[in-house]
């Protein structure tokens, strides 16, 4: 096992092009704006996490008025992410499924620690990223400094470690 | 991410209508429509493409944040400025985050899970619908940590 090398940025800034993320970035600003001019709604995507369980968990956390009110949208909001990459798949006649090739215990530790943080902190890459900074909020600006921090200090230094995972 | 309920009461206490429950739903599925065709046109669900932008690899997240921003940025400041209510009703909410230890506990937790497995919540979601059901596993993390942050929080 040789230790991945950083090395920074080998095949360009934009090995993929630019358009494809500048498109898709738009779109999904598209889709928050849409929500917001005609709801009034703000919506990041981690909370559907914790307004699902209000369906089956009695604790007061999860029974707060907030969570319980807006998890049927959420839900549906969640259901719509699903149709739309299902939508793209179909439009861009992709060959295959798009399969993931990082090792299950990553996805499941990985994925543990993402929602514990993102509830704890109240907002995950769209929540803090997109909705906080476009609603020009200092908090979500800091969150997004700490995570993205954290986030190249902890995949760099697993890259020396893990030989898969991307 | 500030949860909200349908208000009915303006800031300046007038009634408004909220939200019929119907249109919001319908609302709901169009954006998620929208921010799942480009969480997928980006390429944001795929795990390696983002742990790539965070080895400097690639910039393209940073493209998919600004376009994403934006566009947003314009809805976020204009429309509570040129309309009295949403175009369905309701009022406007106002994302609500406190600049304290848990949010910056929390985001740095956030972090390390992100940088871990190149999965946040939105894309996870999402990639189930082009046939990434590993992503699953991811799901099930996610739920698991945000039912633990619930049960130990006091707030």
């Amino acid at each position: 096992m040789t230790p991945a090398e950083v090395v920074v940025f080998p095949n360009g800034v934009f090995p993929h092009g630019w358009l494809q993320y500048l498109q898709g970035g738009l779109i999904i600003g598209t889709g928050v704006a849409l929500l917001f001019v005609l709801t009034g709604m703000i919506g990041g995507m981690s909370t559907v996490f914790s307004s699902t369980w209000s369906f089956v968990v009695r604790r007061p956390f999860f029974q707060q008025p907030t969570l319980v009110g807006s998890r049927a949208w959420r839900l549906v909001y969640a259901v719509g992410l699903v149709a739309g990459a299902a939508l793209w798949f179909m439009l861009s006649q992709q060959p295959a499924r798009v399969a993931v090739t990082i090792p299950t215990w990553q996805l499941f530790i990985g994925g543990l620690l993402v929602g514990y943080g993102a509830r704890l902190s109240q907002g995950c890459t769209s929540g803090h990223g997109i909705c906080g900074l476009a609603s020009l909020s200092r908090p979500s600006l800091v969150a997004v400094c700490t995570f993205m921090a954290t986030a190249i200090l902890t995949a760099n230094v697993m890259a020396r470690f893990l030989t898969t995972g991307g | 991410m500030a949860s909200t309920v349908i208000p009915t009461l303006t800031r300046d206490g007038q009634r408004v209508t909220s939200v019929k429950p119907a249109a919001l739903l319908l609302t709901a599925l169009v954006a998620g429509v929208l921010f799942g065709f480009g969480l997928a046109l980006s390429t944001m669900i795929r795990p390696d493409v983002v742990l790539g932008f965070l080895r400097f690899q690639d910039m393209g997240l940073m493209l998919v944040m600004g376009g994403g921003v934006v566009v947003s940025l314009i809805a976020y400041q204009l429309a509570p400025r040129f309309l009295t209510r949403p175009l369905l009703g309701g009022v406007f909410a106002i994302r609500a985050a406190a600049l304290d230890r848990p949010t910056v506990v929390g985001a740095a937790i956030f972090g390390i899970g992100w940088g871990l497995c190149g999965v946040c919540p939105g894309p996870a979601i999402a990639g189930l619908g082009a046939g990434s059901y590993e992503l699953g596993w991811a799901i099930a993390g996610i739920a698991l940590g945000a039912l633990l942050q619930g049960i130990t929080t006091k707030r």
